[in-house]
């Protein structure tokens, strides 16, 4: 059953009286329970992607066309209390930087609680045994004495455990996870996935995972979304994706990926890159928007934007030469 | 923490006043306003009238210690007044922007270009003498520079992580002010309130020494100053312990408004760590 259906999405960026789409026919689907990860370079439009389906695009991004459906209801459509009401309880999200994120001026046990006293309209005295219950469930230790502690008395990876905490404290459908384990170490960020996904499996809930990292979103991810100045061009099951990606893009990511055991990462070859930077809002080339660092490139890829392919298995690319 | 000679000094001056005032009518000699003697009148300062006394032979001492009730009682509550629209106007300001913010900071620049103690003036004029009239002509005039300091925080605090992430977890816009923004902005709230209570109770003092405050025969600090000003030359002490009860109340409060900013600015905290 679709929890989430994001139809032929564009987000429109407005300066100086000129509109640019900074995210172009973006359509994608997530399954209640399902996980779903986003991958792409810096500004191809992952995060507006994300804040679009929250309702909230800073200005001056506003959605410019397509539909976001959560639970078969059109987000346009709600009004500014019904989303508020959704965000946090039905659609969580966590953020990049969880040394930000929380209040430092309040403790963190009282920052959960505020969750269950916001959105189910707990008691004081309820909502602070449950966040107790909540920081044992991230596996903090002594979790009655953390919830007392403010946030700069808390590593990386605590402050990223209760934001977790926080974020699936009601339960929500949907969880949202831009780059939740950039800002952490190595050894943390893999706990950080484990937990993520035990409690997202326990709780039914689904995740749309944002990362630049494929190999992190192969592993914690069934599908894979990857996207390019701002159009999606491949979505495939992980699986697939590294077997046997159809996008020339797609094809450089995996390729640029250190594998253990390999020559590369053993030091003798130099890692593959794509050649070439992602281009700005501002001149995304016609045609195919991946073409000037394509290596597949033929006259159709210059002034046609390629449609969208059907793959074996529920893949689906954008690309004029894919395979 | 170790507390700063600051506090302890300006907190200590500031207690002392507020001890004065809270219990005068134990502590004070006489009835500030009946126990006139003409017997005793403009008595130096001896044994028995501990700061002399006035030209109806009234205890000086008594008078400043009840004098210490009204200007207390204006500067904290005209300042708290002064501190709840500011910050009210202030913060919803800076959160919202827009028209609003448009609208509170043309109010607030209003306010800083006409000196307050006119505004309070002409306040004062409409309603005439007395207590409430103090309070409303002094709680309405000075709360720009704290409207100004909460709107700024407020501005930079919105694009604070924690801030947005509590919007993107259902955070409705009064509960993200009240609990996000101003437990931020308190600090250096709580600094300009206590400073600007010296303010406030230095300008019920000028107000009531024009005549337009506290009304004799009541004894405040301003109206005490006002009456002896004739006769300064001839009887000094009339006017130095009211002055003197001003000045040391005033430098307390800045003191222990200097103190805690120390205390409350984070970034000076941790320097000294």
């Amino acid at each position: 059953m679709t929890l989430l259906a994001v139809e032929d999405l564009r987000i429109d960026l407005t300066a100086g009286g000129i509109s640019h789409a900074a995210v172009d026919s973006v359509s994608f689907e997530i399954a209640r329970g399902e996980t779903f990860g986003l991958v792409g370079e810096s500004g191809c439009g992952k995060t507006i992607t994300a804040l679009a389906v929250m309702g909230l695009l800073p200005q001056p991004l506003a959605i410019g066309g397509g539909k976001v459906r959560f639970d078969g209801r059109a987000i346009e459509s709600l009004d500014a209390d019904e989303m508020r009401r959704l965000r946090g309880k039905r659609l969580a999200m966590i953020f990049q930087e969880p040394m930000t994120a929380l209040n430092p001026l309040l403790p963190v046990g009282r920052q959960i609680a505020e969750m269950f006293i916001l959105h189910e309209g707990a008691s004081w005295r309820d909502a602070e045994r449950r966040a107790v219950e909540m920081l044992a469930r991230v596996r903090v230790s002594a979790p009655e004495r953390r919830a007392r502690d403010y946030p700069h008395q808390l590593s990386g990876g605590m402050r990223q455990r209760v934001m977790i905490a926080i974020a699936l404290a009601c339960s929500p459908d949907l969880l949202i996870a831009d780059e939740p384990t950039t800002a952490l170490d190595v050894t943390v960020q893999s706990e950080m996935v484990d937990l993520m996904r035990d409690l997202c499996v326990a709780n039914g809930t689904a995740i749309l995972m944002i990362s630049h990292d494929l190999g992190l979103v192969g592993s914690m991810c069934r599908t894979v979304g990857v996207m390019y100045a701002g159009r999606l061009v491949e979505v495939r099951s992980s699986a697939d994706v590294f077997k046997s990606a159809a996008h020339p893009y797609t094809r450089g990511l995996v390729a640029s990926l250190p594998r253990l055991g390999s020559r590369a990462a053993i030091g003798q070859q130099r890692l593959q890159e794509i050649s070439g930077v992602v281009p700005s809002i501002a001149d995304f080339p016609p045609g195919c928007r991946f073409h000037p660092r394509c290596d597949r490139l033929t006259d159709v890829c210059r002034t046609v934007a390629p449609g969208v392919t059907a793959l074996a298995g529920n893949g689906r690319v954008r690309c004029h030469h894919h395979g | 923490m170790k507390l700063g000679a600051n506090i302890l000094i300006g907190g200590a001056l500031f207690l002392v006043a507020v001890l004065a005032g809270v219990f005068a009518p134990w502590i004070a000699h006489t009835d500030p306003v009946m126990d006139a003697n003409l017997m005793v009148a403009e008595e130096p300062p001896s044994r028995e009238f501990w700061f002399g006394t006035d030209a109806q032979g009234r205890d000086i001492y008594s008078r400043v210690l009840y004098g210490a009730r009204i200007s207390l009682t204006v500067g904290i509550f005209a300042q708290l007044v002064n501190t709840l629209i500011g910050t009210a106007l202030g913060l919803s300001a800076g959160y919202w922007g827009g028209w609003w913010d448009d609208f509170v900071t043309g109010l607030t620049n209003l306010l800083l270009a006409i000196p307050s103690l006119i505004f309070a003036l002409a306040i004062m004029a409409i309603l005439g003498p007395g207590l409430t009239s103090l309070l409303i002509a002094l709680g309405l005039t000075n709360w720009s520079f704290t409207c100004r300091l909460a709107r700024a925080s407020a501005l930079s605090l919105k694009s604070q992580g924690y801030v947005q992430a509590s919007k993107v977890l259902g955070y409705g816009d009064l509960r993200i002010m009240l609990t996000q923004l101003l437990p931020n902005m308190l600090g250096p709230l709580i600094v300009i309130g206590t400073l600007g209570m010296g303010g406030t109770i230095l300008a019920e003092a000028a107000l009531s020494f024009l005549g337009l405050g506290i009304r004799p025969p009541y004894p405040s600090w301003g109206s005490m100053l006002s009456e002896a000003r004739d006769q300064i030359t001839t009887a000094p002490w009339l006017s130095v312990f009211p002055g003197l009860a001003i000045f040391l109340t005033v430098l307390g409060l800045n003191l222990l408004g200097d103190g805690l900013r120390d205390i409350l600015d984070p970034q000076s905290r941790s320097r000294r760590l």
